[in-house]
């Protein structure tokens, strides 16, 4: 595990996510601790510029923008975890039964992975919440429907190649159970690649998030998250630039972070999965 | 010649599949919504004459499988019913606007291949230099700064801070020049991503041809550096490139709905999005089913331009049919 964490640290991309991911985390964790109330309203302070008193400035509420940057970040991590949970064991379900199952079912899960991948991911995100209406459960279910075909694709390739590896034979043969060989060696040997296809979907489920967020159809207020920060800012554009900038700095420091860091995680993991980019 | 024939044929024939299923997945999505059908198609301008009609068309009094033929049937034949609130064919509106989401996709797409091939081609043939260096920096912070996010940063310098570009709409209907201005900042902020992206693709690709042996042999030979990576590198260079420009465009129509949102461009992404704010989702579900025809049909596209260009791809699937 040492030799993991030295390596990535080793690499230059590496140690920059590390960084960065470790600056968002203390945005999201610590700073909340030292920031004012991010819901107290002082309308005659609206549109502060930033200063010692308020880092970022304030809102058109008179609202501390520090405080509702590090509410906005924690949202999003939130969100991607759950997100990227969701679709993560879903995939992993589907994708061993489809490996390990016969023919037909096979053939079902891999349709309907296809069918699901027809819709780009934006569409078919926007398709759901119209359907069902925005807020952040339904969102965070939209999002992780429209990641699951890549972890189920995975999942089946990888377990594909191990059926006919002579352990798994064997523990076939022994008469184990299959829920015993699947939970003993068919994923501790398909966990790896999953896990960087989940680091490396980080950052577009944080964009995903943001941008449903922004056009008013994800979290609904008085949630925050990244996407209704810039959202809010983006709605007084006219009259002050700053309230922007902390969540847009934020969001791009946090996918940036995130993406070089499961770069990095990738490498170590698997050289064998780094097809660029 | 009749191989080539077949797999396309085949090619044709699962992606009409995947557009089936695509459309089954969206009415079973739709009939999943608790409620009656015309209150959701129609939301709360739905009148009697409205639901009658509607249970005519969709044929809601009868048992599921039938219903879901009837709306295939429509959707193929592009019959979307009509706009409850413009009282348009939604066809026709669709029709009206799919052009300027088309033009903005097809713009972003050739923008980021007219940037992010030459930086990529660039970087491979110096790998290590500075050059290489700082642009394997810029092609991540390129990949990783959502579109949208771009958008408005241009919005606000270009347009806002400087006055330089027009902000909003998709310009004079019949004038190019204005019509191209009105382009130029949306399709920068799509590119963006897909600059750094093929920028790194090519790059990867191209290095790896050129650790291949006939590029070796063809050094040795004393042929001139700039005739190998152009005449004999650059063609198996392109496969992997042009393999992901069907994903490419899907992922640029897509957001294309922000950046329409942002800048107040007509388009598939605008027409959809006031439908939602009006509750109006058979106008959303027919703009799915159009993005869904288009990104298909493209992959579709892309799948054979491949096999044209990779001779490999070619015989292996020629021997595997055989």
């Amino acid at each position: 595990m040492r030799g993991f964490a030295g390596r990535i640290w080793r690499e230059r991309g590496g140690r920059t996510g590390v960084l960065l991911v470790a600056l968002v985390l203390f945005i999201a964790l610590i700073l909340p601790f030292a920031t004012p109330d991010p819901n107290k309203i002082d309308v005659p302070a609206r549109f502060l510029p930033p200063s010692l008193h308020h880092p970022l400035g304030t809102d058109n509420l008179g609202r501390d923008l520090l405080a509702r940057v590090t509410v906005g970040t924690r949202s999003a991590l939130w969100i991607a975890c759950v997100v990227i949970a969701l679709s993560m064991a879903g995939g992993l379900a589907l994708g061993v039964i489809a490996a390990l199952s016969g023919r037909l079912v096979d053939r079902l899960v891999t349709g309907f992975c296809d069918i699901v991948s027809a819709f780009p991911s934006y569409i078919l995100v926007f398709s759901l919440v119209a359907l069902y209406g925005a807020g952040l459960g339904k969102l965070v279910v939209a999002i992780a429907l429209a990641f699951l075909p890549q972890f189920a694709r995975i999942t089946r390739s990888q377990a594909l190649t191990l059926r006919h590896r002579p352990f798994i034979e064997s523990a076939r043969l022994m008469g184990l159970p299959a829920t015993t060989i699947i939970r003993r060696h068919v994923l501790p040997n398909i966990v790896g690649p999953v896990i960087v296809l989940a680091s490396m979907n980080i950052p577009s489920v944080i964009t995903t998030e943001a941008a449903m967020s922004f056009i008013g159809l994800g979290v609904q207020p008085p949630q925050t998250s990244l996407g209704t920060l810039i959202r809010d800012g983006y709605v007084f554009l006219d009259q002050s630039w700053w309230p922007i900038i902390g969540a847009v700095a934020v969001l791009a420091i946090a996918t940036l972070g995130c993406t070089l860091l499961g770069e990095a995680l990738r490498d170590v993991v698997d050289p064998k999965l780094r097809r660029e980019p | 010649m009749s191989e080539a024939l077949g797999i396309i044929w085949r090619r044709v024939l699962t992606g009409a599949l995947t557009v089936v299923g695509a459309i089954t997945l969206l009415f079973l999505l739709i009939r999943f919504v608790p409620g009656d059908l015309a209150s959701i198609l129609y939301g709360p301008r739905v009148t009697d004459a409205l639901r009658a009609s509607l249970a005519e068309r969709m044929g809601t009094d009868q048992p599921l499988p039938v219903q879901l033929v009837l709306f295939l049937s429509h959707a193929v034949r592009g019959d979307f019913g009509i706009n409850v609130i413009s009282g348009r064919p939604i066809l026709d509106e669709i029709l009206g606007v799919l052009p300027n989401t088309l033009a903005l996709a097809f713009s972003a797409l050739g923008l980021s291949l007219l940037i992010g091939f030459p930086l990529g081609a660039l970087a491979a043939v110096r790998p290590g230099s500075l050059a290489d260096r700082i642009l394997g920096v810029l092609s991540v912070v390129l990949i990783t700064t959502p579109s949208f996010v771009v958008a408005i940063l241009l919005l606000l310098v270009f347009s806002l801070a400087l006055d330089w570009l027009p902000v909003a709409g998709a310009g004079t209907p019949g004038d190019p020049v204005d019509q191209l201005a009105h382009l130029i900042l949306p399709t920068t902020a799509l590119a963006v991503g897909w600059i750094g992206y093929l920028a790194r693709l090519v790059r990867a690709s191209l290095l790896e041809v050129l650790a291949e042996a006939h590029v070796r042999t063809l050094r040795a030979y004393g042929v001139p550096e700039w005739r190998v990576i152009l005449i004999y590198a650059l063609r198996p260079a392109l496969i992997p490139v042009v393999a992901i420009l069907g994903m490419a465009l899907g992922d640029l129509i897509g957001g294309a709905l922000f950046a329409e949102l942002i800048f107040g461009r007509p388009g598939l992404g605008t027409l959809a999005y006031n439908a939602v704010v009006s509750r109006n989702f058979a106008v959303v579900q027919a703009t799915t089913t159009v993005i869904v025809l288009v990104y298909v049909t493209a992959n579709i596209a892309v799948d054979i331009l491949s096999g044209l260009i990779d001779p490999r791809f070619r015989r292996t699937e020629g021997e595997a049919a055989r």
